[in-house]
């Protein structure tokens, strides 16, 4: 299972930048027990959206979807006119693969992870290695860097590709020994557990 | 001066620079890097010393390096990302540094599996273009990436790698680019036997302004065998050898004399393309023809 950790609404909102037509995409398994991008998160979400830009005085429509796993096209597929009806989908689970490196950069390249599918797992661009869109370690893999450089074409956003990412924290890995996270808001407080035992 | 290496010197002076690669051994002793490094002497402005290449280990390319120096050669230090993390990384700038070493290559590095430890875990804790912008923090803000101080900066000409025959090809001079504002005071290229991709590469990148703003020194490797040249087309990742190549390889009557003989024509085209300011020989195994290809493309008496 995967452990998921919402970012930070200011973050988010970078994201969003321009778009008009939001699809806050939330998934029924790993991130919604985890109580990160379940059903009732993608309402947060899609509400806290909807705020922010009536304050701001922009125009935002933002709707909601919750398919049952993300990570499975089959499930996907299902929402397909949904995510052609908006400009963006803010998926709040992981629909790609997944190297747990708890600093998500999809955004940055076109839905296709550099930690996940990079062999030396590099984060600005691909290695000299790269050939006929394979990479050097096994000529039956793709290079993820490609792979990368296409769909951010597809996607018209070649421009990414000439910003300079800088180190990046590997805390959230596993560098920062095994992790704990707690949500507080859903925890239990001391009553509760109090009451608990009692019973 | 960033660094007052000689090879700043040579780049600076708008001279067209020579560097060749040294090979360290399998071995606690450096004598053979410094009877290499004694062979080459004078032949090439700096000698780059590479960091367990092909991840296979080999005497470290700091000791190299400080062979090279002893010996009165100057080293260009390479390091891969592959096997270190910042920490290590930065630590061993300061110790090359201190130990007068000017010149360092950051390189990615060769990817473990294809070394004889495949097992082994690797770092890329930062890529090139990231060990460049924290380099360039040390030598230029005197901080290490962290923010501390340094009581004295690393003066120290920072290099990078290129690969223009590798794919996508339109990314190789974003990459580039990337390289150059992150810090890259050069660029060694890979090896070129494909000249027509190379002059292609070369356009993008002035167009981009980056011969002004970077040394690309482009690399080429003497072929001492046709199998040489087969093997590098067909097994070789990210390299472009053209039929054309490998069949005048084929028909040679003397493969080492025509291999050293399509080098020296490579470098002179190269020599006359706008925006190339020197170059790399790599003769893997074979440094004794440095001097002799350099002594051929009227490049010796080096300054």
């Amino acid at each position: 299972m995967i452990i998921a950790e919402r970012k930070d609404l200011k973050q988010i909102t970078e994201m969003l930048e321009g778009r008009k037509r939001v699809l806050v995409a939330g998934c029924r398994s790993c991130v919604s027990i985890c109580h990160a991008g379940g059903e009732k998160e993608v309402a947060i979400m899609a509400e806290a959206l909807r705020l922010k830009a009536e304050r701001e005085g922009r125009e935002m429509e933002v709707s909601e979807v919750a398919v049952e796993r993300q990570c499975e096209k089959e499930w996907v597929r299902g929402i397909e006119r949904q995510v052609a009806a908006g400009d963006i989908v803010l998926s709040m689970a992981c629909v790609e693969k997944c190297g747990g490196c708890g600093d998500c950069v999809l955004h940055l390249t076109g839905g296709v992870c550099p930690i996940a599918r990079c062999a030396k797992s590099l984060l600005n661009g691909p290695c000299g290695g790269s050939q006929d869109g394979r990479c050097e370690v096994d000529r039956e893999t793709p290079c993820g860097w490609e792979q990368i450089y296409q769909s951010l074409g597809r996607l018209g956003r070649l421009d990414l590709l000439e910003v300079n990412i800088p180190p990046r924290s590997w805390l959230p890995s596993r560098s920062g020994g095994p992790r704990r996270t707690v949500r507080p808001s859903v925890a239990k407080g001391a009553e509760e557990r109090a009451a608990e035992v009692r019973r | 001066m960033r660094s007052g290496s000689n090879l700043e010197r040579v780049l600076e002076s708008g001279r067209f620079a020579v560097t060749a690669e040294i090979g360290p051994p399998r071995s606690a002793s450096s004598e053979a890097v410094r009877r290499k490094a004694r062979l080459l002497k004078g032949s090439a402005d700096a000698f780059n010393l590479t960091d367990n290449q092909t991840a296979i280990v080999r005497l470290s390319s700091m000791a190299s390096s400080v062979a090279c120096l002893q010996e009165g050669v100057e080293p260009v230090m390479q390091m891969t990302c592959r096997d270190r993390n910042r920490i290590a990384m930065q630590a061993d700038l300061l110790g090359a540094c201190s130990l007068g070493i000017r010149n360092v290559l950051c390189i990615s590095g060769d990817h473990q599996t294809f070394g004889n430890q495949k097992e082994a875990k690797n770092v890329w804790d930062i890529d090139p273009i990231q060990q460049l912008m924290v380099f360039r923090q040390m030598r230029d803000l005197g901080q290490t990436w962290g923010g501390d101080g340094l009581e004295e900066r690393p003066q120290v000409l920072l290099g990078a790698a290129a690969n223009p025959f590798a794919d996508p090809f339109e990314l190789r001079v974003v990459r580039l680019a990337k390289k150059v504002n992150a810090g890259a005071d050069f660029i060694q290229t890979q090896a070129i036997f494909d000249l027509d991709r190379f002059e292609r590469f070369m356009g993008m990148v002035r167009e981009r302004g980056l011969d002004r703003r970077t040394h690309i020194i482009a690399g080429v490797i003497p072929l001492r065998s046709a199998n040489a040249a087969r093997y590098m087309k067909a097994k070789v990742a990210g390299m472009r050898v053209p039929d054309e190549i490998v069949d005048r390889m084929s028909r040679a009557t003397d493969p080492k004399k025509e291999g050293a003989r399509i080098c020296v024509e490579t470098i002179d085209r190269l020599r006359a393309m706008e925006g190339v300011h020197g170059v790399h020989i790599m003769a893997i195994g074979w440094e004794e023809i440095v001097p002799e290809i350099v002594r051929e493309c009227g490049l010796d008496h080096r300054p």
